[in-house]
C-alpha cells in the first residue's frame, strides 16, 4: 500500500484482472448466448463470440412469442411487474422505517424500548422462518396474484428502522430544541427538518431495497401462480422446462439480462449518494 | 413588558425520595430591558435555570413569568422568548435566510413582512452578502452571527443565550461581546445570558447572578459582585486570579493562623475563628522589616502587563499581583504586605456568608 515497487504493482493488477474475470465471464457467458439460436446454445463446445439473434432473441423474450414448451409469458409485462414491486417495497420500507424510528427516537411513550425490542428482534429473523404463517394471512385474505401480496408482507423492515434510529440519535438536541422554540410541532419538525437531514440515508437504503425488493424469489414463487403476475425472476424459472423437454436457452438468457439491468441502473446512477449515506452525515 | 420573575424555582430529576434536586430554590427577578448574566461552574444549574425559562425544561417547583404571565405550562414558542444555543443549532440543509424565517414561517407571518425582518437583522448583524449560504459554508463567527439573527427576527420580549461565545476564538469572542452589547442598546431587549466565563459576565451584565451547585450565591452589578462578593464562593470565584482566602483566628487587630500572628491594618469585625480575604490586586509589597506580614517569595510569574508573585507565611500561601514595571522581588526573599483595612473580606466561617 504505502511502499512504491513495480513487482508489487504488477502482483496486485494480476490479483485484480483474476478477480475480474471470474465475475465478469459468467456474465459474459449470459450475453453471447442470448445472441445465438437454441441449437447453437446446446452445441459443445459452445461458441464464445457473440451470435447475429440479439436482435431477434430479445423481441421474442419481451414479448414472450418464443417457442419453448415452458412458460412463454411476455418479459416487458413482468419487468413491469418487478418495477412495481420493487418500487413499491422500497418506498414504503422507507416511509414506514422513518415513521416508526421517528416514535421510537423522539417520543416518550410507554413500553417504548419493547416496541424498539420487538422491532430489533425481527431482525434476527429471516423471511424462511415466518414464511408459512405469513403464506396462511396473505392466501385468507385472497391476497395471491396481487401487487399487495407480492409488496405488503416484505415492506415492515426492522434494518432500515434500526439505521434510521442510529442516523437520528445523532442528531444533535439542540436542533429539536431550536425547532420547537421556532413553533414546530411534532411532525413539522420530521417533515421540514428530519426528513432532509436523511435523505442521504434515503438514497442509500432506497439502492438496498430496490435490488432487495427486485430480486425477491421465494416469496413471488409462492403467492404467483398466474403467468400475468410473475415478477421477471420468477418467469426466468417458470421458462426453464423441466425433464426431457427442450428449454429455449437463448430466450431464457435474454431475460436474465434483461432482468439484471434495472438493478444495476439503480446503482450506477445512485452510486454517488449511495456511497454518501453510507459513509457521512450531515449535520 | 419583558420582565422576568423567578419565583422559588427549583428543578428535580426523578421523583419521590430517589428524586435528584439540582436548583434549589432560585430567586430573582430581571426587569424589562435589563442584561443579566448568570454565571457558575459547570454543573452548577445555570444553564438548567436558562433552560426552564425557555420551556425547554420542566419546573419542578415555584414559577416563572414572563411580561407578568406565569409560564410554567406554556410551550416554548409561545413564550415570546429567542434563544442562541451554544452550537448555534442552524438547520444545516437551509439557507441563512431560511435558517432565519424559519419560525416566522411556521407562525404564519406574511412572506413580505418575513423579507423585511430578515432583510433588517442581516443589516444590523452584517450578514446581507451571505443569505443565500448554507451554513456549513459560514466561518464559526458568522453562523454565530445568524443564530443571533434567528433570535432578532422573532422580536421576542426576552433573549436567552445559552453560552454563545464558548465556541469561538479568543479573538472573536472578544469581537463578539462588544457586538452582543452594541445589540444590546440596539434594541434594548431583556437578555438572559449564561457563561462559565467570569470576564464574559463582568463586561456584558447589568447585573449578573452567580451560581453554585444549584443555589444563587448572589445577584448584583459587576461592581458589587466585585467589591462586595457575598460569600466565600463568590470571592473566590469572580477575579482572577482568585482572591486570597485565609482561615484564622480574629482577635482585634490580630489575625492568628497556625499559630502565627499577622497584624491587621484595622480591627477585624468580631473575634473568633473567621475567614479573611484579600484580592491579589489590592495588597502591595514593600521590603521587608515595614510593617505588615513578612512573607518569603516563593514563585514569581510573569503575565505581560502584571507580574503575579506567589508568597508563603508558613503553610499559608499568598498571591499577590503587582505591576511588571516595578522591579520584582527575587524568590526566597522576604517581603512585607500591606493592605487597606477598606480591601479586606470579612467571611463566617459556618455559613461562608459576608460578615463585613
Amino acid at each position: 500500500m504505502v511502499e512504491r515497487r513495480p513487482t508489487l504493482g504488477i502482483l496486485a493488477h494480476v490479483v485484480l484482472i483474476l478477480g475480474v474475470l471470474v465475475v465478469a465471464f459468467p456474465l459474459y457467458v449470459t450475453f453471447v448466448a442470448s445472441t445465438q439460436t437454441a441449437a447453437e446454445i446446446v452445441q459443445a463446445p459452445m461458441s464464445l463470440l457473440p451470435g447475429s439473434h440479439l436482435i431477434e432473441n430479445y423481441t421474442a423474450a419481451l414479448q414472450g412469442t418464443g417457442m419453448g414448451q415452458a412458460s412463454n409469458a411476455p418479459v416487458g409485462r413482468m419487468m413491469m411487474i418487478s418495477l412495481i414491486t420493487a418500487l413499491v417495497i422500497a418506498f414504503g420500507k422507507i416511509a414506514i422505517s422513518l415513521l416508526s424510528a421517528f416514535a421510537i427516537v423522539y417520543f416518550r411513550f410507554p413500553f417504548r424500548m419493547f416496541f424498539f425490542w420487538a422491532i430489533f428482534v425481527t431482525l434476527m429473523l429471516p423471511v424462511e422462518v415466518r414464511i408459512g404463517p405469513t403464506y396462511a394471512v396473505v392466501a385468507s385474505l385472497g391476497m395471491l396474484n396481487t401487487y399487495a401480496g407480492l409488496t405488503v408482507p416484505l415492506i415492515a423492515s426492522a434494518t432500515a428502522t434500526f439505521l434510521f434510529r442510529q442516523f437520528f440519535l445523532t442528531v444533535p438536541d439542540e436542533l429539536v430544541e431550536a425547532a420547537r422554540i421556532d413553533g414546530a410541532g411534532p411532525m413539522r419538525f420530521f417533515k421540514d427538518i428530519l426528513v432532509p437531514l436523511s435523505t442521504t440515508s434515503i438514497a442509500a437504503l432506497f439502492v438496498i431495497q430496490f435490488i432487495y425488493g427486485w430480486n425477491q424469489y421465494l416469496w413471488p414463487l409462492l403467492v404467483t401462480t398466474n403467468e400475468n403476475m410473475y415478477p421477471v425472476v420468477i418467469g426466468i424459472k417458470r421458462m426453464i422446462s423441466g425433464g426431457d423437454a427442450a428449454t429455449d436457452w437463448n430466450i431464457v438468457m435474454a431475460t436474465a439480462v434483461l432482468a439484471m439491468i434495472p438493478p444495476a441502473l439503480v446503482v450506477i446512477l445512485m452510486q454517488r449518494w449511495f456511497v454518501k449515506g453510507l459513509v457521512d452525515t450531515e449535520k | 413588558m419583558g420582565a422576568i420573575s423567578i419565583r422559588k424555582v427549583e428543578k428535580r430529576y426523578g421523583h419521590g425520595p430517589k428524586a435528584n434536586a439540582v436548583i434549589h430554590g432560585v430567586n430573582a427577578e430581571i426587569a424589562d430591558g435589563e442584561f443579566v448574566v448568570i454565571v457558575g461552574p459547570s454543573g452548577c444549574g445555570k444553564s438548567t435555570l436558562l433552560r426552564m425559562v425557555a420551556g425547554l425544561e420542566e419546573i419542578s417547583g415555584g414559577e416563572i413569568a414572563i411580561s407578568g404571565r406565569v409560564v410554567n405550562d406554556t410551550e416554548p414558542s409561545e413564550r415570546d422568548i429567542a434563544m442562541v444555543f451554544q452550537n448555534y443549532a442552524l438547520y444545516p440543509h437551509m439557507s441563512v435566510f431560511e435558517n432565519m424565517a424559519y419560525g416566522l414561517k411556521i407562525a404564519k407571518v406574511p412572506l413580505a413582512e418575513i423579507q423585511q425582518r430578515v432583510d433588517k437583522a442581516a443589516k444590523i448583524l452584517e450578514l446581507g452578502q451571505f443569505l443565500q449560504r448554507k451554513p456549513r459554508e459560514l466561518s464559526g463567527g458568522q453562523r454565530q452571527r445568524v443564530a443571533m439573527g434567528r433570535a432578532i427576527v422573532r422580536q421576542p420580549q426576552v433573549f436567552l443565550f445559552d453560552e454563545p461565545l464558548s465556541n469561538l476564538d479568543a479573538k472573536l469572542r472578544a469581537q463578539t461581546r462588544l457586538e452582543i452589547q452594541k445589540l444590546h442598546k440596539e434594541l434594548g431587549v431583556t437578555s438572559l445570558f449564561v457563561t462559565h466565563d467570569q470576564v464574559e459576565a463582568m463586561t456584558l451584565a447589568e447585573r449578573m447572578i452567580v451560581m453554585n451547585a444549584g443555589r444563587m450565591e448572589q445577584i448584583g452589578t459587576p461592581e458589587e459582585v466585585y467589591h462586595r462578593p457575598a460569600t466565600t464562593f463568590v470571592a473566590g470565584f469572580i477575579g482572577s486570579p482568585p482572591m486570597n482566602l485565609i482561615k484564622g483566628q480574629a482577635d482585634g487587630s490580630r489575625f492568628i493562623v497556625d499559630g502565627q500572628t499577622l497584624p491587621l491594618p484595622g480591627a477585624a469585625p468580631r473575634s473568633g475563628e473567621l475567614i479573611l480575604g484579600l484580592r491579589p490586586e489590592h495588597a502591595s509589597l514593600r521590603p521587608a522589616g515595614n510593617l505588615g506580614w513578612q512573607l518569603k517569595v516563593e514563585m514569581l510569574e510573569m503575565l505581560g502587563a502584571e507580574r503575579l508573585v506567589y508568597c508563603s507565611a508558613g503553610s499559608v500561601l499568598f498571591t499577590v499581583r503587582v505591576e511588571a514595571t516595578l522591579v520584582p522581588p527575587k524568590i526566597g526573599d522576604i517581603v512585607t504586605l500591606q493592605a487597606a483595612p477598606d480591601q479586606l473580606h470579612w467571611f463566617d466561617v459556618a455559613t461562608t456568608q459576608r460578615i463585613a
